[in-house]
């Protein structure tokens, strides 16, 4: 009865929340390189595939939002520059940081610069392997060999946003230094994909 | 202390920086053109524009907006915002009014950007103003009347 009860909470539980990310000393027990680089990719893929990071990297046209990945509400279209339409683009609602409501609960997200990822970066219900070979691929990531995807993950602002979402979205797992230092350990490992 | 332009003229806001940009027009400045309809970045009615491009003024606090120039309905000019109000009276478009002045503003904006917009342009650019009384028809085909009188 027990087992069931915590079986039925889980399903209820939303899957952006309750989510530990390991560090890559806990994958040091795996002998093998690959398999290690595999894992520290998959521990990566927890940050990848949160909502915080899939709503505003889609595979179509706009963002979702909250941490039920919703369709945007007002509904918004991607745009030629990734930045909504002319005469309603990201900036018309979202600013430099993000603002909480006045008189309800909540905020708006922001952070300068706010756009989507272009559509090569898309990833949404991609597998983790498939994320993985488009990240890596300078072709589709924006030209960026592995030293500049470590920076991107381990610095960049709007990445770094995922950890401060502003009141009512939960945070990405970790913390963007974790994140950096898995993506680190998973380049000195090979970078190698799951299957 | 923060400095703005509004619809030209220097003011200086004594209030907290957190303060929205809305609250600061209507019950400090008495520039209640600018409507509350939500508050929270949903409907449009508080639409304004801050150096030249449409923002929701409901979700700017002053304080992010230092030095900038707004400009609300009560101080548009030029063009666009005349062809709009001449295509908005011909069409009598507001029903209650409440959500137009922003309706009015938006449509403005995507004149300014959009010389000659196609329906799709009109959705896209007015899909974040909402209106309760549904004059989406007439807003829409008022958009395509300014963009004739544009052209000239
Ligand atoms: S009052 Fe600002 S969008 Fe509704
Ligand atoms: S005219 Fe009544 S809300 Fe738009």
């Amino acid at each position: 009865m027990r087992i069931m009860l915590a079986a039925a909470l889980a399903a209820f539980v939303s899957p952006a929340a309750a989510q530990v990310l390991r560090g890559p000393g806990d994958f040091s027990g795996i002998a093998d390189q690959t398999e290690r680089s595999v894992a520290l990719f998959e521990e990566m893929g927890k940050v990848l595939t949160h909502p915080r990071c899939l709503n505003c990297h889609p595979v179509n046209g706009g963002p979702t939002q909250g941490d039920d990945m919703q369709p945007h509400e007002p509904p918004v279209v991607r745009g030629v520059a990734d930045f909504g339409a002319p005469g309603m683009n990201c900036a018309t609602c979202h600013s430099a940081e993000n603002v909480e409501f006045v008189g309800s609960p909540g905020s708006i997200p922001g952070h300068e610069p706010w756009a989507l990822a272009p559509l090569s970066m898309g990833w949404v219900g991609l597998s983790l392997g498939e994320i993985c070979a488009q990240i890596k691929d300078p072709e589709r990531n924006g030209g960026k060999d592995l030293e500049a995807l470590h920076e991107h993950n381990a610095e960049d602002g709007l990445v770094g946003w995922g950890w401060e979402p502003g009141e009512g979205r939960t945070p990405a797992p970790g913390s963007q230094e974790l994140f950096g230092e898995l993506t680190r350990a998973w380049i000195d490992t090979g970078s190698a994909c799951p299957s | 202390m923060i400095k703005l332009g509004v619809n030209g003229k220097e003011v200086t806001l004594d209030l907290d920086p957190e303060t929205p940009l809305l609250w600061a027009l209507r019950d400090e400045l008495r520039l209640t053109g600018t409507k509350f309809g939500c508050g929270v970045a949903q409907c449009g009615a508080c639409t304004v524009m801050l150096d030249g491009m449409p923002r929701r003024s409901c979700v700017t606090p002053i304080g992010s907006i230092d030095g900038s120039e707004v400009t609300t309905i009560e101080g548009m000019e030029g063009p666009e915002i005349e062809a709009v109000q001449a295509a908005w009276a011909a069409l009598d478009v507001p029903q209650c009014g409440w959500c137009q002045s922003g309706q009015v503003m938006s449509a403005t904006a995507l004149l300014q950007l959009v010389s000659n917009p196609t329906d799709e342009d009109i959705d896209n650019a007015m899909n974040g103003n909402v209106c309760r009384c549904a004059t989406y028809v007439r807003i829409r085909q008022a958009i395509h009347d300014a963009a004739k009188t544009l052209e000239g």
